[in-house]
């Protein structure tokens, strides 16, 4: 069965869907790092 | 007719367009989100504040030093987010801003003031948890000042406006700095003091061939209330002060012979350029004013960055 073609809404949607996983990610990642460097005591 | 009824019919009519335009909210791309920061503005922003961490003494791990400079970016992007939301009503009148996402209609006033404040909040917290709380507190300052002293208070209504307005622009170097050293000195307020003076000048040029622009938004800046002649004379004089601030680092032994030198050539330079504004009554001297005042501020922190990156630095 084909899905069903996106019209441009779709498409925005889904674009800033994906942005914001990005973003989301990327900031798990950040406050990973900063924990394990904080935690370390290398922060200078 | 009086400008309060003046700016009154504008933004009337500025916002008769917007409501039109909120038809169309729900469009946005992520792109509209990014363009809510001033992207443009932000770069010049980070790359300040990048320099006034490098030069501070000390250091600072790498992952903190990039969220640093992170929260510098978001915070100085989200500061430009409210000024979109604030502005909505003059950024669709003027051909200069028309195309912002809140004049286009992909996103409303609301959603950016709720992006701009969470951004705020967030860059400030993480700033302050993540790398120490006087840059943390410099950075809310420097977001406070461009928001409530430059946007509401006085861009609307005084010809100073980007005069005092300008020390939000000013501040990342000091940012940066504390971020490392968790403290302030002579040398990050002598390169605040060199972006505050560099302002008037830059923004000025802009005004000089932007004015009818700035009058049918009612935005009352210098040559609208004060006329170009003195307009040209204020570029001149603000650049006299400024040239020998620029110096400053260099005289007082906290920059090397490198800066001290090709800044004495840029300088003299930027003062040719003010000279011929003076003299001139045309576009083209201030369209070359501004052009150069960006490379200029650029080449300066430049400058500071190589001196330090070749152990050349005071």
């Amino acid at each position: 069965m084909n899905a069903m073609p996106m019209n441009d809404e779709h498409k925005r949607r889904r674009a800033r869907n994906i942005a914001l996983a990005v973003v989301l990610f990327a900031l798990v990642v950040l406050f990973y790092s900063i924990t394990i460097v904080r935690m370390g005591g290398g922060a200078h | 007719m009086s400008d309060a009824s003046f700016i009154g019919q504008v933004n009337e009519a500025g916002n008769a367009g917007l409501d039109a335009a909120y038809d169309k909210t729900g469009e946005a791309r992520p792109a509209d989100y990014f363009a809510l920061l001033k992207p443009r503005v932000m770069s010049l922003v980070v790359f300040t504040g990048l320099v006034g961490m490098v030069l501070a003494p000390g250091t600072l791990h790498p992952v903190l030093a990039i969220t640093a400079l992170l929260c510098i970016a978001i915070g100085a992007g989200a500061s430009g987010a409210i000024n979109m939301w604030y502005d909505a009503d003059i950024d669709a009148v003027m051909t200069r801003t028309q195309g912002r996402p809140i004049p286009q209609g992909r996103i409303s006033r609301d959603e950016a003031l709720g992006f701009g404040c969470v951004l705020s909040v967030g860059s400030v917290l993480v700033m302050g948890l993540a790398v120490n709380w006087v840059a943390a507190a410099i950075l809310a300052l420097t977001i406070g000042f461009y928001v409530f002293i430059y946007t509401m208070w006085l861009k609307r209504r005084t010809p100073q406006n980007i005069v005092i307005g300008g020390a939000a622009g000013a501040f990342p170097p000091m940012i940066g700095w504390a971020a490392v050293t968790g403290d302030l000195s002579l040398l990050p307020m002598l390169l605040f003091a060199i972006i505050f003076m560099w302002t008037p000048p830059h923004f000025w040029a802009l005004a000089l061939y932007r004015s009818d622009d700035y009058a049918r938004a009612g935005v009352p800046m210098l040559p609208v209330v004060a006329g170009d002649r003195e307009t040209r004379r204020q570029i001149l004089l603000y650049s006299l002060l400024l040239v020998p601030i620029t110096l400053s680092p260099w005289i007082l032994g906290l920059a090397g012979p490198l800066y001290g030198s090709a800044t004495a050539v840029l300088g003299a330079i930027f003062l040719g350029l003010a000279v011929r504004i003076w003299r001139g009554t045309g576009d083209r001297a201030a369209k070359h004013m501004f052009a150069y005042s960006i490379l200029y501020l650029f080449l300066l922190f430049a400058l500071l960055l190589a001196e330090r990156g070749l152990g050349w630095g005071a």
